[in-house]
């Protein structure tokens, strides 16, 4: 179902084509960054860390190098000893001395799974074998993996030389508490004094992962001149060049980056771990060398999102209003500084307009994979909190959750918690889209066959989205097609919403746009495909590119006809002279003729826009539990979502679903189950438990479309917000089931078990 | 070293005569060995079915079967799915009802559908959810893939 | 991964010969879902791999009056596809259909489930209450082994250097009979049981001739217990069936981890033991 309020006003926008890319996709055809093959390629492999907190105190290659079929062998001694430099990669930074240690430990591992030693060979169980017999002597020390005992004096220090931050000022001594912030809005005190009704609680959520399905790859060949080439699988092939570059202390023009295809990311293909540990392999076997991840070490070694420690406390008024809202985040970093605490406090409180607010957000490292950007970073996390108090705020009240939520919603001109006033967005559309569906107007049987328990839940989320740079170029050929080249590398279908908003510009079916995803020396610049960016940033890029396209096709009209180019007008893909209606061309028709009128155009956009425009969702689900079991399942869900415009509607459903679904299974049964050793201990798809397809039922979409006026065409970020209200919205359904609050994720059957036990 | 095995089959219709090393998986023996790339790894411990390819007209992950044990075997992989020039209607639905996002799943659930509609032309929608559990996605939330299976089983 | 060689046997004294040559540094492998992920996790070193599915005892799928004969390389889908073993063994046929995906019942076994000797193995608690007996070959000739007593601890048996398990033999269900297994695990499918029980009843009109409960995940190796000899002489009322998963529920003795939690497990054995005994006697009626 979609509430479509742009249909009818475009040709190509809002229509759903057959994806360019999709042919290879369906065939196996495509080439994904394993599927690289190069002449005297050697396979790679990185020996880790069986420690999650342990000094090195030597390490003993000789063996290994002995090896026949090794060609090089190193580890953190090889690296050139990256400089403190803290480079912002769109999503989440990266500190380059940090970034080098984390995938080349040096005197010190900080988390089991931390490479430590790599090795080339001519084959993969070549290399493997010899890396095997890699002697370290370590020194074991006591992990800390749990954030709050991190924070406690005493507790084992993560990072010998962390300058912590509280407030502004330096932390003195050692410590794990990277930073403190606070944002303060109105007055807290006063505002909980006018409150008629005071709720606080307390939450933890687990650390999880992406899962994204294709492992981490990079091959990397360091030629004579000193330039490194890499082939990788990226969510943003400028971003890795930077961090490959700065680790190995090189200039950027010295290195390219080739993207592949990448098999998913959500955030989690930013960071770079393989690029320039293959570099180097190569740089000392002199031939090209491919490395490729383990499920298991993707588990232990990429970069999970937070587990955390919240609190949130509402107080109202008994009409409903929301006098104040203090809220309390803490996020595992993991081993280096860097959580995504910060989103989470520009969102926490967005979907409101609350008078008086305080959050404070804390980032604290610990023995445990440094984390990485994941969809939404931060912020499901923080709306399980603040959504799941909010629900229970209504219940106190006797109110209607969505009434309550549109007493209170935020709209354009509401002031943020953080500071920013809210532009034109769709939060109050989105709630009354949700009051209206199908799901929330249809009774749900509170119980059902063989004793089981059935509840519903709803709750929102806001993702403020982010523009960034983005360049794109658009040849026109002779035949009227024309190549559109960019810079984003496409994970779910950006090659088709792109090329469609060009084809919108000049007129022309959306076939007759081949988008191709160039290298780093194939485009200008342009930023991650995260923060929801790609289809508002490159495609007002793409949009840009058009319209340049157009102005200089305008210029041949005017030079065949010769007369003035403002003579020529543009409508609908047709070129024609305003005073003489018999000279006239389509798209088509004047790309033969550039041949005699000057030569190829190529339009060309480069573009870095500021008004991405805030994307809010609400979310409704059914769930059915088995009281003696504490099975959990979900039986219907409802994804409401303001998309701006729904360039291509089914990738735009598509990103809803799947974000929904990631969702669910963070609620239901994700998590990094640790040891006393402070090792994960379920580093498979087995025990890492994502759902299947027969765990789920159909996930309704709802596209609601309230035009972003920072873009061309109306784009809002699409795929990141859709993660935020998930865990709250079934924690909800599950207190609605059950009449108990969960207030830790995962609420798996244990977890929902003992919480039937303590109520009795 | 253990020496290499000769291994002779049927893959995609063509017979194949080529040497692997005895403990080489069967999806590394595709994919290195025989320079079929559509067949992914995703896990590498039979969890996530990126790998899956018909082996004597059953699905299974490649990834847990030895290249040598193959010899006498028929293999299809999904470079074998499409007819020259025309798509299998799953392919051609996948696309239409945009089926993938990232893709890198798309193949292994190409193979484990077509091999239940072989079998089974008209199943349930919960018979197709059963049979494709053991094929992983993260992007799509299964939603457009198996309407894209109901869509060619109608 | 150490390299290892691929034997493939074509008959029992060949496999056993290759076995015998490398005595614990070779496995037999069969549908190698489990012992090819052993080998490249490092769990086993390996000098061979001796390939038992080309021995034709091995792939015994035979449907007598009195005795069913499973060779132990028959892959889970020829038990539950084939329609009259699945009519007579519905109890099998819940643990074939359960083990991994379709893509691992393409090639894993019963046998191999039973020799691969996990507390949380779907296929043998379902062994156990059908009353099945182990045919085990190696350099000393053929022994019998009760099924109950196969496994000695996590992945442990009773198969020594040189041998291999053969077939598996189990008495053909006479009139009332019934036989369920179910697991429990957050996820409906390709998930690890965190408890799983299997019950089979021999009723004759109400009375409970004999009863077997298996227990899975929640010990050392599956448990045999104590709950179906508690049942025998008595009628198949809730009364009885109630108590019986509280015995069941006694015998466990379950870990805490990843999976789940001791106290967890425990409770859920009682829970799955009487779905489970309540569903075999529902089967063992229909089956009148």
């Amino acid at each position: 179902m979609t509430t479509e309020t742009t249909r009818g006003k475009y040709n190509v926008i809002g229509t759903r084509p057959i994806r360019h890319d999709g042919f290879d996709k369906v065939t196996g055809r495509a080439i994904y960054g394993a599927d690289i093959k190069l002449p005297g390629l050697l396979q790679g492999a990185v020996l880790r860390s069986p420690h999650a907190h342990a000094r090195i105190k030597s390490i003993d290659t000789s063996d290994a190098k002995a090896v026949t079929g090794v060609h090089a062998v190193i580890t953190s001694a090889d690296f050139p000893g990256a400089q403190d430099a803290l480079v912002d990669l769109g999503e989440g930074a990266v500190n380059f001395r940090y970034a080098s240690n984390n995938m080349m430990a040096g005197d010190k591992v900080l988390y089991k799974g931390q490479p430590v030693a790599a090795v080339a060979a001519v084959d993969k169980n070549t290399a493997l074998e010899a890396a095997a017999l890699i002697k370290i002597d370590y020194e074991l020390l006591t992990p800390v993996t749990d954030l709050m005992e991190a924070l406690k004096p005493g507790a084992p220090i993560v990072l010998d030389d962390l300058e912590g931050q509280d407030l502004g000022e330096k932390i003195d001594g050692p410590t794990n508490q990277a930073n403190h912030i606070r944002h303060e809005f109105g007055d807290i005190d006063r505002g909980f004094a006018e409150a008629d009704l005071v709720i606080e609680r307390e939450f933890t959520t687990s650390m999880v992962h992406q899962g994204y399905i294709e492992p981490h790859n990079a091959t990397a060949s360091w030629d004579e001149e000193g330039r490194v080439t890499i082939w990788t699988s990226t969510q943003g092939s400028f971003p890795t060049r930077r961090q490959v570059a700065g680790i190995l202390q090189l200039s950027d023009s010295s290195v390219k980056v080739i993207p592949l295809e990448i098999g998913g990311g959500f955030g989690g293909k930013i960071p770079t771990y393989l690029e320039p540990v293959a570099a180097i392999l190569s740089r000392e076997s002199g031939r090209p060398v491919k490395l490729l991840m383990e499920r298991s070490s993707v588990f232990e070694a990429t970069g999970p999102t937070p587990g955390s420690w919240m609190t949130a406390k509402v107080g109202v008024k008994n009409d409903g209003t929301i006098t104040a809202a203090d809220t309390d985040i803490r996020f595992e970093a993991g081993a280096y500084p860097g959580s995504p605490v910060g989103a989470a406090m520009m969102c926490v409180f967005s979907c409101y307009d609350i008078p008086n607010t305080r959050i404070d957000g804390y980032d604290v490292v610990v023995n445990r994979p440094k984390t990485a950007a994941y969809r939404a970073p931060g912020t499901t996390q923080a709306a399980f909190a603040f959504e799941t108090v909010i629900d229970e705020i209504c219940q106190e009240l006797g109110m209607d959750p969505i009434e309550f939520r549109l007493k209170n919603a935020a709209k354009e001109g509401t002031r943020r918690a953080d500071g920013p006033i809210h532009p034109l967005i769709g939060n109050v559309e989105t709630l009354e889209a949700a009051k209206a569906s199908d799901h929330w107007n249809t009774p749900l049987e509170k119980s059902g066959p063989n004793g089981v328990l059935r509840g519903r839940g709803i709750a929102s989320g806001y993702w403020f989205n982010i523009g960034l740079k983005s360049a794109v170029t658009i040849a026109v050929n002779e035949d009227g097609t024309v190549a559109l080249t960019e810079g984003s590398t496409d994970i779910g279908g950006s090659r088709a919403s792109i090329a469609m908003m060009a084809a919108e510009v000049l007129g022309i079916p959306v076939e007759d746009v081949r988008p191709h995803v160039a290298d780093t020396e194939g485009i200008g610049y342009t930023d991650v495909t995260g923060g929801s960016r790609t289809t508002y940033a490159t495609g007002y890029a793409s949009h840009d590119a058009a319209q340049d396209v157009v102005s200089q096709l305008r210029e041949r009209a005017a030079t065949l006809w010769d007369v003035d180019v403002d003579e020529i007008e543009f409508a609908s893909g047709n070129y024609q002279s305003k005073s003489d209606p018999e000279l006239r061309l389509t798209h088509k028709e004047l790309s033969s003729k550039l041949g005699s009128t000057g030569g190829p155009v190529v339009g060309s956009a480069s573009v870095d826009p500021e008004g991405a425009g805030g994307a809010f969702s609400t979310q409704i689900a059914d769930v059915e539990i088995d009281p003696e079991t504490g099975k959990t399942d979900v039986i219907r869900y409802t994804i409401v979502q303001d998309v701006g415009t729904a360039i291509h509607p089914s990738y735009v459903e598509g990103q809803m679903q799947g974000a929904v679904v990631q969702g669910i299974g963070w609620a239901l049964n994700e998590e990094y189950f640790m040891n006393d050793d402070g090792a994960m201990v379920n580093t498979s798809f087995l025990d890492y438990r994502m759902p299947t397809t027969y765990d789920l039922p159909e996930i309704e979409t709802i596209i609601v479309e309230v035009p972003n006026p920072g873009h061309p065409f109306g784009v809002r970020g699409v795929g990141e917000v859709p993660i935020v209200p998930p865990v709250a919205t079934i924690a909800n359904a599950i207190h609605d089931a059950l009449g108990v609050r969960l207030r830790q994720s995962p609420m798996n059957p244990g977890r929902i078990m003992s919480a039937l036990e303590d109520k009795g | 070293m253990v020496e290499k095995v000769r291994v002779r089959a049927t893959l995609n219709g063509e017979p194949v005569d080529f040497l692997v090393a005895p403990y080489v998986s069967l999806l590394d023996t595709l994919r290195d060995e025989l320079g079929l790339t559509g067949t992914k790894e995703g896990c590498n411990d039979g969890n996530c079915g990126a790998c899956t390819v018909n082996l004597d007209g059953r699905v299974v992950d490649s990834c847990c079967v030895l290249g040598a044990e193959i010899d006498g075997s028929t293999v299809e992989t999904i470079e074998g799915m499409a007819e020259p020039g025309q798509l299998h209607p799953l392919q051609q639905s996948f696309l239409e009802e945009a089926a993938l996002q990232c893709g890198i799943c798309t193949p292994g659930f190409l193979m484990s559908a077509k091999a239940l509609l072989d079998k089974e032309p008209h199943p349930s929608e919960e018979r197709i959810r059963f049979w494709l559990a053991g094929n992983l996605c993260r992007c799509t939330g299964y939603d457009k893939i198996v309407k894209a299976v109901q869509k060619v089983a109608k | 991964m150490h390299p290892f060689k691929y034997v493939r046997a074509t008959s029992v004294d060949e496999a056993i010969a290759a076995l015998a040559k490398h005595g614990e540094r070779a496995r037999p492998l069969a549908g190698g879902t489990d012992a090819l992920i052993m080998a490249r996790a490092g769990r086993w070193e390996l000098d061979a791999l001796v390939d038992i599915k080309h021995i034709p005892e091995t792939n015994i799928l035979e449907l007598g009056s009195s005795e069913f004969r499973l060779g132990a390389a028959v892959p889970c889908y020829r038990v539950y596809e084939d329609e009259q073993i699945s009519a007579v063994f519905p109890g099998l046929v819940d643990s074939a259909s359960i083990i991994g995906g379709i893509q691992i019942q393409s090639r894993a076994g019963l046998g191999g489930n039973l020799c691969n000797a996990s507390p949380s193995g779907d296929g043998i608690c379902s062994l156990i209450v059908h009353n099945t007996t182990c045919v085990i070959a190696g350099p000393g000739g053929t022994r019998e082994v009760a099924v109950e007593d196969f496994c000695t601890g996590p992945g442990r048996s009773v198969i020594g250097d040189g041998e291999f398990l053969v077939e598996m033999k189990m008495p053909t269900p006479q009139k009332g009979f019934g036989a369920a297994y179910q697991r429990f695990t957050p996820r409906n499918e390709m998930d690890i049981a965190v408890a799983g029980v299997a019950s089979s009843v021999q009723l004759d009109g109400d009375t409970i001739v004999s009863a077997r409960v298996a227990l899975s995940a929640v010990g050392p190796t599956p448990i045999l217990s104590s709950a179906g000899d508690q049942l025998a002489g008595k009628e198949a009322t809730a009364e009885n069936i109630s108590a019986a998963a509280q015995t069941a529920s006694g015998d466990a003795s379950p870990i805490t981890d990843m999976r789940g939690t001791a106290e967890q497990r425990t409770h859920l054995v009682g829970v799955l033991a009487r779905r489970t005994l309540e569903r075999a006697v529902e089967r063992a009626r229909e089956n009148n």
